[in-house]
């Protein structure tokens, strides 16, 4: 179960990482969103698995419960990655309508000497 | 009590109030009120006099750093005395010249003396300091004021280039400096001078010992304009004369001297400091003098002659220091020491007479507009004054009685005969090159004093050629070399006394063991019989005559050596080169473009964190304890591969956003199965929203377009995924067979008794760690405000409401 999601966890950091390396601002974006699921991901399985414990919540009153601090962890990286990526989206969209490209070969900036 | 660090601070403290006098005062030129400074400081220092003769030593310590042993110690000897009554007395004099040099009305006064005086500071706080670490602070601070002074016309190019130049080579000097006196402390265990020299007998075989010593011999040798850092020096002359005469012929070059001369006790007696100060010492007289020859600017003369007459005062002080070789009880050890003797002596009487002949360049150039000596010629009968001032001068440089250079030459003569018959430091072969070599650059030097008096001063007046009517200058420009020249000739008849209270204290600084032995009497007599020594000075004298009448046709000579080989350009073709090499390199690799960038990044991860991993041995993949698969989770985990995989050939970009969403709700799935209750719903609730908000921006973004990419950088691009995706799972699957401890969860499993609530995962966010959450909320609240400005933000192209459109 752990290497088939470690194996996961690195098929989506690989396809991540190529979207990255892409010219597309679009492309980068969403790239960077892939990148986050394999990072929440990863959390979750470093939590480690058991078969019979239940979810955290002590209304259950099981034996034993799944452990509830990597899923903290991951409730709090979801929702600051929905942010920037609200916010990057918003500035792709900008950087667009100024400057009439997303390619980001293009987006070069100004030379100082110019 | 703490006079002597007053004595340091007092110059900066002035300088301080100087641009306030200079504004509230116009009607007084700002000198006068300087003048007040080094001349008191210069009585005050002489009245110490008595107290250093008398083989005593003066020192107040106030505490600065102490926690790192860095204390503004001032420490006053028979060295630090000479400097620094050279440093005052000289510049009450030049401060005096330069009251009549500069105008009242055209310069900036306010900054000159600002300058000055914080030069004249740091040059005593250089020659009093006995700790390191400030000796450094000053010296730096030396750097900058000449800097400053150098570069005071700074709307002329040339003095901007000779500032930087001069910073250049004097700063790099100084840092080799610094590193060599960290080593040395560091091997000492102490930042005061005295003491290392009490106790670095201990330390001569340590292997920081050497390196120390050419670390601040490099600080010396390019403050002093040694060869081959000299050529800072012929620029420097760019600034005021009064500059040249003080900063770049009486104290600041001989600063390296004193250094030196301090550390001789340190370091002398070992053969590298021997040969490197010699030889260098040597060469550097010889091209200097060489090269003095050929220049037709008076100034730049006067540069390359006080950069030979430094190389002789370097030589000196590196044969002296062979004397610490042999035990204080052996007699050679006196006799070569008399080296040393003789480079105080020189040091003194160069810059009493070079002080005067820069001001007696300043003055030609200040009456007739120029200093080129090829427009210059039959002033003898138009300033009759200047014309003795620059004889004594002159003829003293060359080394004529009766002049106070004639006697210090026989010494240096004396000194460089003696080497002949050293026996160590395998010197048998070579000693005999020392006088030779030193006779030759002492002909040439009275080549070059005949050519600055006779091609100023004799020959046709040539009034077409000047751009002022050539007169007589006013008294008061006079009075400063007046007294140098007397001091000149006055050394010359009463050597003793000078000798006596003056340069034995100094020589017992230098060479400490010798006096406590109290083997060390030296007497200066001019006329020692008929000696080699005098011979030589008569060789001088009818080479050097011959010679210059045949100036004409030895001049090829210098055509030889073709400019472009020169240090100059060598100087500045480097660091041109190193200007344009530089930029061509960060071009290279800044290219402003991010993919690139990426890639340096990714591949620098991928380096280090496999390289890391190799090395510590950390790769484990230990699939023993894994959980077994169900049905579903590898169903799900299939799936959620293969939408990864198909996303970067996704055709449109609608595709792309969906396949996405179809991930983060398979997430959302497995943190079902995972039993993550909450994080299942967020997940699906921001996925949702995300994926919405990408369907947004398709309404501005143009399309997908193909990744027109060339196969080479595909492949790269492949590869670095490849790589950087293995990484992650080869790290993950380490880390599971490596656990260490067991989770703390077990404590929030109290979550009820400690916090009253049910839901672990809830109290840990609202309750155990809230603070997490509290900053997250922030998180979102500015990404919220972010996106809000973005939008509204009204566009700088015509500030048209980007809503609006």
């Amino acid at each position: 179960m752990e290497t088939m999601m470690s194996v996961l966890v690195g098929i989506l950091v690989t396809v991540a990482t190529y979207l990255i390396l892409s010219k597309s601002l679009l492309r980068v974006i969403l790239g960077t969103a892939i990148m986050s699921h394999a990072v929440h991901l990863l959390i979750m399985i470093m939590g480690g698995f058991s078969r019979d414990s239940s979810a955290p919540l002590l209304g259950e009153e099981a034996a034993s419960y799944t452990d509830a601090l990597p899923q903290a962890l991951i409730l709090t990286a979801i929702v600051i990655s929905f942010g920037v990526t609200a916010f990057f989206l918003v500035l792709a969209y900008r950087t667009y309508k100024e400057l009439k490209t997303d390619d980001l070969t293009k987006l070069r900036g100004h030379d100082d000497n110019e | 009590m703490y006079t002597l660090n007053l004595a340091i601070l007092i110059p900066f403290i002035v300088a301080l109030f100087i641009p306030y006098l200079y504004r509230r005062l116009p009607g007084v030129h700002t000198g006068w009120f300087v003048l007040v400074v080094p001349a008191a400081l210069f009585v005050l220092l002489a009245s110490y006099i008595p107290t250093v003769a008398g083989g005593e030593t003066v020192l107040s310590e106030l505490p600065w750093i102490p926690s790192l042993g860095i204390n503004f110690t001032a420490y006053l000897d028979g060295l630090s005395l000479i400097l620094a009554l050279l440093i005052t007395g000289v510049g009450s004099l030049v401060v005096l010249y330069s009251i009549y040099y500069l105008s009242k009305e055209r310069e900036s006064l306010g900054h000159f003396y600002v300058y000055l005086l914080m030069f004249m500071g740091a040059m005593l706080g250089v020659v009093f300091s006995d700790n390191l670490m400030v000796l450094y602070l000053f010296w730096e601070l030396t750097s900058i004021s000449s800097f400053l002074l150098i570069a005071y016309w700074y709307h002329r190019r040339q003095s901007r280039y000779g500032a930087q130049k001069s910073m250049l080579i004097t700063v790099t000097g100084g840092i080799g400096m610094l590193a060599g006196f960290i080593m040395l402390s560091r091997m000492t265990g102490t930042f005061s001078i005295r003491e290392i020299v009490a106790n670095i007998g201990q330390y001569t075989d340590h292997t920081l010992f050497v390196p120390a010593m050419l670390l601040i011999l490099l600080g010396a040798f390019t403050k002093s304009a040694q060869f081959p850092f000299h050529i800072w020096l012929p620029d420097a002359m760019e600034a005021p004369t009064p500059v040249s005469a003080y900063l770049h012929s009486a104290t600041m070059v001989k600063a390296g001297i004193y250094l030196v001369a301090r550390f001789t006790p340190v370091f002398g007696g070992d053969a590298v400091w021997f040969w490197v100060v010699s030889i260098v010492g040597i060469v550097t007289l010889f091209w200097g003098s060489f090269t003095a020859i050929r220049q037709t600017d008076l100034k730049a003369l006067l540069a390359y002659s006080t950069i030979s007459q430094l190389g002789l005062i370097m030589s000196l002080l590196g044969i002296g220091s062979a004397a610490l070789y042999f035990d204080v009880a052996d007699e050679n050890s006196v006799y070569f020491s008399l080296a040393v003797f003789a480079a105080l002596f020189h040091l003194v009487n160069h810059s009493t007479f070079k002080g005067a002949l820069f001001m007696v360049v300043g003055i030609v150039d200040h009456e007739t507009g120029t200093r080129d000596i090829r427009k210059l010629g039959g002033l003898m009968t138009i300033m009759p004054i200047t014309f003795t001032l620059a004889v004594i001068g002159s003829f003293s440089m060359a080394g004529l009685p009766p002049f106070n250079g004639f006697l210090s030459k026989e010494m240096f003569f004396t000194s460089l005969l003696r080497v002949t018959e050293l026996s160590f430091f395998s010197i048998e072969t070579w000693g005999l090159l020392f006088p030779i070599i030193a006779w030759i650059a002492s002909v040439l030097t009275f080549v070059y004093c005949l050519i600055l008096v006779f091609k100023t001063f004799f020959g046709k007046y040539q009034p077409e050629k000047l751009e002022k009517e050539a007169h007589e200058a006013p008294m008061g420009m006079l009075i400063s070399p007046v007294i140098l020249a007397s001091l000149v000739v006055a050394f010359f008849f009463f050597p003793n006394i000078l000798g006596e209270y003056i340069l034995e204290p100094a020589y017992g600084a230098v060479m400490p063991t010798f006096v406590e032995a109290n083997v060390f009497e030296h007497s200066i007599y001019a006329w020692h019989g008929f000696n080699t020594e005098l011979m030589m000075t008569l060789g001088v004298v009818g080479f050097g005559i011959v010679l210059y009448r045949l100036l004409p046709s030895w001049k090829w000579i210098y055509a030889i050596f073709p400019a472009k080989l020169s240090l100059d350009s060598l100087y500045n073709h480097s660091l041109l080169t190193l200007e344009r090499k530089s930029t061509s390199i960060t071009n290279r690799y800044m290219t402003g473009n991010m993919y690139h960038y990426m890639v340096y990044i990714l591949i620098t991860i991928i380096a280090v964190v496999t390289a890391v991993f190799a090395y510590t041995g950390a790769f484990a993949i230990d699939t023993s304890n894994d959980a077994p698969i169900s049905i579903y989770e590898g169903f799900i985990a299939v799936v959620m591969a293969v939408t990864a995989l198909s996303i970067p050939f996704a055709k449109s970009r609608l595709t792309g956003i969906l396949l996405n969403g179809v991930l983060g709700y398979l997430l959302a799935l497995f943190f079902v199965f995972f039993r993550a209750p909450d994080l299942a719903l967020t997940q699906l609730v921001i996925e949702t929203v995300s994926a919405s908000l990408f369907l947004l921006c398709f309404y501005f973004l143009p399309e997908w377009e193909k990744e027109k990419r060339r196969p080479k950088v595909k492949m790269l691009n492949v590869f670095i995924a490849l790589a950087v995706g293995t990484l992650v799972t080869t790290i993950a699957l380490s880390v599971q067979s490596n656990r260490l401890f067991d989770s703390i969860s077990a404590f929030y499993e109290n979550a009820y008794e400690l916090a009253g609530a049910q839901n672990i995962v809830n109290a840990i966010l609202g309750d155990f760690r809230a603070f997490d959450t509290m900053l997250e909320v922030v998180v979102l609240l500015i990404a919220g405000l972010g996106v809000y400005v973005l939008i509204k933000l009204k566009s700088n192209k015509g500030g048209r409401d980007v809503e609006g459109e």
